[in-house]
């Protein structure tokens, strides 16, 4: 089973929620770092890392001997990578987005195969789990090729060994964000009471629901605000699956780095918890599943 | 005419909050909301809409069921794993496709479409502040840096043609595609920080990005309190580096209560708190004028 702990807004607690839940999963499970533009999971979960490897993707490189000048590389691509100006066919490798499309064209071969650096993935092993995180190169762009790349090694371990994945995604609704959850079973959205939090709770909902995932809701920093939240999550039937009060010394543990399932009994239960509500949505969308 | 971006790397810092008190203080300024795929700045400006305009952006693969032959030429080629067998035919899953292209050159039967592809709106209204610059991304959409490098380019004829002195933009958190736009053509990077592991590491990475797009950059510890001793190694380190700290703010429920009452916390009742923010303000202004960075430190590894 993968679980996708996502939020339109940032800062709401994600890597709070990701590394408490990887904490209390009983199951063998690997905790997972998507966010790889700002990756924080590893300050909290702090896991042995025993490898790590770069990650790049094509890009074209020109052979002005080659050329022609024909442009029809510039003609299909849409990013702006491969332009022909004056007498020059001209590469900008940092806006390509590794499509491929004017290797495949070129009459000359005057393209051949390069290599962007994306960043880095490397993975180990957490207290009671296997970790996998991604780093984005400080300078790149694009999140989602290195976040594919993340994805394609955590299929690899899945197969492998049969386990649990829990995802810490990148905030936000736009194309990183959707990436990440595309492919897992249970959605676990964070948010706060706040205007702030809501309104981008509101649109997070509308990014993912076409997605058809069962989706649940946890309500950090619970108290502040009214109760708008609590409204629209009954009116839209997204079930809270459990709520993290709103004090000073959970801010304080959080500022020290420390994850909160193991802050005390009753936090630790909070979480239990909210393992026991997501296995129990996902069943339920399995057992429907089956029966569809 | 001057470019002000705040930016945080993490989420959730106080970036919004603080961007709004600074519209609040600054006059002379266009403010313009660059998180496009969660804005929440018009929530305390309130602007009173006069202009909606569509957000057009690249395009999108569509296959023609009745012009396709099946020949899987399409799967063969995308790089982005879009095309999928539907049962009757190929399909293109949208959520993936790119937008590249190459299915559309490659076809043999000419069976792809390349519609344009709308992925959001843009507004421009008036606020108590001054004009707003802002958008909404279509969730799930893309195109985010597009939309703001089109939100920045229309903020700073906005400001031309009033002749106002500087743009203030509330960028996006993390360090990828919307963030770099954000800072493009800036003059002043302000980072919101605060005392905390990923606050600190994601701070770090921010400040590495600004070096590398050459951008001057200050810092602000918001929630200072909360991690006293890390809030002093992040000054300590900045300054260390050369990034001044232009406030250290404590963890403070006026902000909370602003947000509440869609204000702008310097609007509410004088507080040390406000008096900080007015006099990080000044030192932000003085800072923007003095121009991009010509040599930039390194940070201390």
């Amino acid at each position: 089973m993968i679980v996708s702990v996502a939020s339109g807004k940032g800062g709401t607690g994600k890597t709070t929620v990701s590394a408490s839940l990887a904490w209390v999963w009983e199951r063998p499970a690997v905790a997972v770092d998507l966010d790889v533009e700002e990756p924080n999971l590893h300050l909290f979960l702090r896991p042995d890392i025993s490898w790590r490897k770069g990650a790049s993707m094509e890009i074209p490189v020109a052979d002005p001997a080659k050329c022609t000048l024909c442009r029809k590389c510039s003609e299909l691509c849409q990013f702006k990578a491969v332009s022909v100006m004056g007498k020059k066919l001209l590469v900008f490798p940092e806006m390509c987005h590794g499509c491929g499309g004017c290797l495949a064209i070129c009459p000359e071969g005057a393209l051949s195969s390069g290599r962007r650096k994306l960043g880095v993935v490397e993975g180990g092993r957490t207290k009671n789990g296997q970790f996998l995180s991604g780093r984005l190169r400080v300078g790149e762009a694009m999140s989602p090729p290195l976040m594919r790349e993340v994805k394609f090694l955590l299929d690899a371990m899945l197969e492998s060994s049969g386990t649990d994945a829990i995802l810490d995604c990148p905030p936000g609704v736009s194309c990183p964000a959707v990436n990440a959850v595309m492919d897992s079973d249970v959605i676990v959205l964070v948010t706060e009471p706040t205007p702030f939090g809501f309104n981008d709770f509101v649109l997070a909902v509308e990014a993912f629901a076409p997605l058809g995932k069962p989706m649940g809701v946890v309500i950090n920093r619970a108290g502040l605000g009214d109760s708008t939240l609590h409204r629209y999550c009954a009116d839209k039937s997204i079930p809270v699956l459990c709520e993290i009060p709103y004090n000073r010394s959970i801010a304080e543990e959080y500022a020290a780095g420390n994850v909160l399932a193991a802050m005390n009994p009753w936090l630790e239960g909070l979480f239990a918890e909210l393992r026991d509500n997501v296995i129990r949505m996902a069943r339920a969308a399995g057992a429907e599943a089956a029966h569809a | 005419m001057r470019e002000i971006v705040v930016i945080s790397g993490k989420g959730g810092t106080g970036k919004t909050s603080l961007t709004a008190a600074f519209a609040a203080l600054g006059d002379s300024a266009v403010v313009c909301d660059l998180d496009v795929d969660a804005a929440d700045l018009h929530l305390l400006l309130s602007p009173r809409n006069d202009r909606t305009e569509q957000f057009i952006s690249g395009h999108e693969a569509v296959i023609d069921p009745d012009a396709c032959t099946g020949c899987g030429k399409c799967i063969e080629m995308c790089r982005f794993d879009a095309i999928r067998q539907n049962g009757v035919g190929l399909a293109i899953d949208s959520r993936r496709c790119e937008g590249c292209k190459v299915c559309v050159a490659f076809c043999p039967a000419s069976a792809v479409d390349f519609p344009d592809k709308h992925c959001g709106e843009w507004y421009v209204g008036d606020t108590r502040f001054g004009t707003l610059v802002h958008a909404r991304l279509t969730p799930g959409g893309e195109n985010s840096g597009r939309l703001v490098s089109l939100l920045k380019k229309e903020a700073r004829a906005i400001a031309a043609r009033h002749g106002l002195s500087f743009i203030l933009c509330d960028g996006a958190p993390g360090i990828g595609c919307p963030v770099i736009s954000s800072l493009s053509g800036a003059d002043l990077a302000v980072i919101v920080t605060e005392p905390t592991p990923s606050g600190q590491h994601d701070l770090e990475r921010v400040l590495e990005l600004c070096r590398h797009f050459r951008t001057r950059a200050c810092v602000i510890v918001n929630k200072c309190d909360l991690n006293p001793r890390t809030a002093q190694e992040i000054v300590s380190r900045c300054e260390t580096a050369g990034h001044e700290v232009v406030a250290s703010l404590p963890h403070d429920e006026i902000v909370f209560e602003a947000m509440l009452r869609g204000r702008a916390v310097t609007e509410l009742a004088g507080s040390p708190f406000t008096d900080t923010l007015r006099s990080a303000w000044k030192r932000i202004i003085m800072l923007s004028e003095m121009g991009r960075e010509a040599h930039v430190p390194a940070m201390n590894q």
